[in-house]
């Protein structure tokens, strides 16, 4: 038996030489497994995302092996530190400009809700701007937990139907955000 | 030339300005003197263009607030005279609801962005300031927030606890 590990394949239809599945299916177990994130960090969970991105985490596991500063091609936003008020025009220029299918997670306390700073220069959570598929707690979060929430967006992604973003509920979502 | 001390430097303003400084107790061996907005940019210019003093650095522009004062805004000037080594605190006070004071960029670029700071958090008004917009804070903040006029947060407010960060 060889030590490699394989994904499983989805559920569907097997018979001799043939395997069938829904296309959602496997678009998602394809895309879950090579989603290119766009790391925006800002403080100190950027810098406990750099530990998952090293050879002891290696978020290049998870097919997230081209991390890329630019939105082109890019599948996932991680928002990592604190966002404030002038940052976020510029978060959501970023957000923005990246192309369907997209998701979002906000990492750390200060990303999900402003954290500590409860001021006047600090955007209280990055859900005001745009919206958020996972939350990663913690202050700074471990890698553990950065890596917990990828599979969380991971289990989104295979679980997501092809058309969930031409539905009505997405676009209302969008609207609330005044992106169209 | 004798070397310069907080004495001399003091007896030198005063029999140049007389009455238009008030000395003030000499903190951590600086030279302290109030004045008012109608003196600072001439005092300013004298302490940087004297032969004996030389006071070419502007090492800082800020502002403070006493609110329980008459003029609870004061503006800050720290000159630093490198030939010398010797600082001085030049302290200018100006009546509430009317903070205005002359700009000090007719002597230094770099008071520049030390004003645009004071009046982003203070709300000092530089006049004749060349482009006297925020610089730190987002451009449609309508406040002052250093300002001494907003309640402290609530201490008995728990949903920003440690202990629900994992700390």
């Amino acid at each position: 038996m060889s030590e490699v590990q394989i994904v499983n394949a989805p559920p569907g239809v097997e018979g001799s030489g043939f395997f069938a599945t829904s296309l959602d299916k496997a678009i998602g177990l394809a895309r879950s497994h090579s989603l290119w994130p766009l790391p925006f960090a800002t403080s100190c969970c950027g810098i406990e995302f750099m530990a998952t991105m090293g050879s002891n985490y290696d978020l290049s596991r998870f097919g997230a092996e081209r991390l890329s500063f630019s939105p082109r091609q890019a599948d996932l936003l991680m928002v990592m530190g604190t966002i404030s008020k002038k940052m976020a025009p510029v978060l959501r220029q970023v957000y923005l400009q990246m192309a369907e299918p997209r998701w979002v997670m906000a990492v750390g306390a200060c990303a999900s809700s402003g954290g500590i700073f409860d001021t006047y220069s600090v955007l209280q959570g990055i859900d005001e701007i745009i919206p958020v598929d996972v939350y990663v707690p913690g202050c700074p979060p471990r890698p553990e937990a950065i890596i917990d929430g990828f599979m969380n967006i991971q289990k989104l992604v295979q679980t997501e139907s092809l058309r969930r973003r031409n539905t009505p509920e997405y676009q209302a979502l969008l609207a609330k955000y005044g992106i169209q | 030339m004798a070397a310069l001390n907080n004495d001399i430097l003091l007896e030198n303003l005063t029999g140049k300005f007389g009455q238009a400084i008030q000395p003030q107790a000499d903190e951590y061996g600086v030279l302290t003197v109030h004045t008012d907005r109608d003196t600072i940019i001439d005092l300013l210019r004298y302490i940087k263009t004297d032969a004996a003093l030389q006071f070419i650095y502007l090492t800082d522009i800020t502002a403070i607030q006493y609110p329980e004062k008459e003029s609870p805004i004061g503006v800050i000037y720290h000159v630093h005279s490198l030939v010398h080594n010797v600082r001085i605190r030049i302290k200018v006070f100006l009546p509430a609801g009317d903070e205005r004071i002359p700009t000090a960029t007719v002597l230094w670029n770099g008071a520049n962005w030390m004003e645009r700071e004071t009046y982003d958090f203070f709300g000092v008004n530089f006049e004749g300031h060349p482009n006297l917009v925020r610089i730190l804070n987002v451009d449609d903040m309508t406040v002052f927030p250093m300002r001494k006029e907003y309640p402290l947060e609530d201490p008995n407010r728990v949903d920003k606890k440690d202990f629900y960060f994992g700390r």
